[in-house]
């Protein structure tokens, strides 16, 4: 910040008159412009226009500036001023700077060099939008085949990495299993029990009040506790737990990539999918199942209830026909979904994870990737069961 | 002189004769429960000159630093910064004041989401109404005066070395032409050639913008090479505040064990060391 006149000047003058000006004189080849005001950041945005328009005068042999009426220039004010006495020499005109300061002058000289090196190209010019269409569909097929490759390399090193520690007796760490599940499994209980046995009452509320029409309330029970067991129950818990804990994989993971934790674990010799996935893998397989077993039972509980408030269907009836109409094969039938869903979930959020560069954005948007690309998949492969199952009529 | 201002808009005494204070800290007392970090300390920066502002680890530099800076509450004391009481500093005051200081983080800072050129514009698009393409001069006029490369300015932060995010977190410090840039160790982590081209730059951009800047720092070449004038905290307060030469002067060993232990004699190739108190 500097002043051509410090000491009058000061305390400070009216802001009006901190206005910036240009006059621009033209004398046959000579174009004399005289600059007055305060030419800092805050002010020319004011004089850019104008400045920028003295440029396309032609013909001009002889450009001189009055500095004179300034009373205040920072860098910003002295690139204007030689951004146009710059582009005049280059056209050939003589050009002189009069009425400039110490200051000034100190300032104009440390803004000539890139004024000099001339305008700078935009970077980046923007492609034709139907290109860069083409250019995100190639893209985008391109990056989904490498993550599959790389899903599939997280997969394959978490299982054979973990038994590559030479010279460590244990393979894997127990305590970091046992954390992990702790975390994942236990944590989500409260919210995976609440969240089905809210859903398992809103299914019997729903179908009670359908078969209602048809005198059939006692197929309520039926209904949903074959929805539940063998799509719900598995379906719910594995979305909540995309959000949940996949994302917290993700961050967890992209938080130690993005502070070089993971090139540490590299140097030290481990192998970080060894040490940082294959717990959370395991954690994953093990807490999904059991999580899936809690779920199944709080959507029931919730059902029951329900029916029973709702529908006039005691308890006890509805166990009697639960007991008669499910069998094991509806049991394990979603059962046998969980660990997919797990390891997709655990895969996925460590993928994402690993992938995360050095910036909070970039964090962000891999959390995000993992959730919405995990509840997709994990719907994706409850539909892949669904019609594998109807074929093989289990 | 602040007397003599109405207080109408914002005035504040951005431009000024050297020499006289620009930040004036006075009896400021900062405590974090029952710890006392600083106690009564008095200090005072003076227009145009580089104030450099040493003092042992975990002494308070950076906690006096974000206490002028507003990110930490003081319990007692008068921070003044162009004139105008921080603590009554009227809105249009404080936004002023705000657009006319500049911080260069340790750590740069930089927001990680944004390339260089729109680390630096973010200040500017924020509270100037310019026109994009003297946003984008103007940044890229910052990037050459912090001597970055212009191809630096496409860049995201975790792409640049650590000397280019300081040079970079010092650009958009610069952004919008402070009165005031506060340095909290910029030479830390570079290399020796790298912290004295740094040192140059400072001396540079005083020199050139008219800066005042306060700089916290460990770096004994720094203190010796660029600053006008040294600070040194200990016991809660300024020991004692002066030239290089006040430094040799002062009777306290932690002073006189800092300033005149093996490293700052291999800097100054002895000549304070053997003769202190002597005028350079």
């Amino acid at each position: 910040m500097l002043n051509e006149a410090d000491t009058e000047a000061s305390p400070q003058r009216p802001a009006a008159a901190g206005e910036p000006e240009v006059l621009a004189r033209r004398e046959g080849g000579a174009l004399a412009v005289a600059l007055s005001g305060e030419w800092t950041t805050r002010t020319i945005g004011k004089v850019d226009a104008a400045m920028r328009a003295l440029e396309s005068e032609t013909g001009i042999s002889a450009l001189t500036f009055d500095l004179a009426g300034i009373s205040a220039m920072d860098t910003a004010g002295a690139w204007i001023v030689q951004r146009l006495a710059v582009h005049a020499r280059i056209a050939g005109a003589r050009v002189a700077i009069a009425g400039a300061g110490d200051s000034a002058r100190t300032l104009l000289g440390a803004v000539e060099t890139l004024a000099q090196k001339g305008e700078q190209a935009p970077v980046g010019r923007p492609r034709p939008a139907f290109l860069r269409m083409i250019e995100g569909l190639g893209r985008l097929s391109y990056r989904t085949r490498d993550q599959f490759f790389i899903a599939m390399h997280i997969l394959g090193a978490a299982i054979r990495g973990s038994q590559l520690k030479i010279g460590r007796q244990r393979a894997v760490s127990p305590a970091a299993i046992v954390t992990q599940i702790e975390r994942m499994g236990v944590g989500a209980l409260p919210i995976v029990m609440l969240m089905s046995a809210i859903v398992g009452a809103i299914i019997t509320q729903q179908s009670a009040f359908q078969l209602k029409n048809f005198a059939g309330e006692l197929f309520t029970v039926d209904l949903v506790s074959v929805l539940v067991l063998r799509e719900l129950g598995v379906l719910m818990t594995a979305i909540m737990m995309a959000g949940r804990t996949g994302s917290a994989i993700t961050a967890e993971i992209g938080s130690m990539k993005m502070r070089e934790e993971v090139d540490a674990l590299t140097v030290m010799g481990l192998n970080p999918i060894g040490v940082l996935v294959f717990p959370r893998l395991i954690g994953m397989l093990v807490a999904l199942p059991l999580l899936t077993v809690a779920a199944h039972a709080a959507a029931v509980g919730g059902g029951i209830l329900m029916a029973w408030g709702y529908a006039d269907i005691p308890p006890s009836v509805f166990i009697q026909r639960m007991h008669d109409w499910i069998d094991m094969t509806t049991i394990s039938s979603g059962m046998f979904k969980a660990p997919f869903m797990a390891m997709i979930i655990a895969i996925i959020g460590s993928m994402e994870g690993l992938l995360v560069e050095g910036s909070a954005e970039s964090l962000g948007r891999h959390v995000t990737a993992t959730v919405v690309k995990s509840i997709f998949l994990v719907i994706v492969i409850d539909g892949f069961f669904a019609v594998f199952y109807g074929v093989i009529d289990f | 002189m602040v007397g003599t201002k109405t207080r109408t808009k914002a005035n504040i005494a951005l431009r000024g004769p050297a020499g006289e204070p620009i930040l004036t800290v006075r009896d400021v007392t900062v405590a974090f429960g029952e710890t006392t970090v600083l106690e009564n300390l008095s200090l005072d920066v003076r227009r145009g000159e580089i104030l450099g502002f040493v003092g042992a680890s975990g002494s308070g530099k950076s906690v006096l630093l974000r206490t002028v800076l507003g990110l930490i509450k003081k319990r007692a004391g008068r921070i003044t910064l162009f004139g105008v009481d921080l603590d009554r500093a009227s809105e249009a005051e404080q936004f002023a004041i705000d657009t006319n200081k500049g911080v260069l983080f340790q750590h740069g800072a930089l927001f990680s989401a944004l390339t260089v050129l729109e680390n630096i514009q973010l200040p500017m698009r924020e509270y100037l109404d310019l026109p994009p393409a003297l946003m984008n001069e103007l940044a890229r006029l910052k990037i050459d005066l912090v001597g970055l490369p212009q191809d630096a300015a496409v860049k995201m932060p975790y792409e640049l070395s650590g000397g280019m995010i300081k040079r970079a977190a010092l650009a958009r410090a610069l952004a919008l032409d402070p009165a005031i840039v506060f340095l909290d160790e910029p030479t830390s982590g570079l290399d020796p050639i790298g912290a004295e081209e740094f040192d140059g730059l400072v001396a540079k951009l005083r020199d050139t913008m008219g800066l005042t800047v306060y700089m916290v720092t460990h770096d004994l070449d720094s203190l010796f090479s660029v600053c006008d004038r040294i600070a040194v905290l200990g016991q809660k307060r300024v020991l004692v505040e002066g030239t290089i030469e006040d430094m040799f002067a002062c009777d306290d060993p932690w002073v006189q064990s800092y300033f005149r232990g093996k490293r700052a004699r291999m800097i100054d190739g002895g000549a304070f060391g053997s003769r202190p108190g002597a005028a350079a």
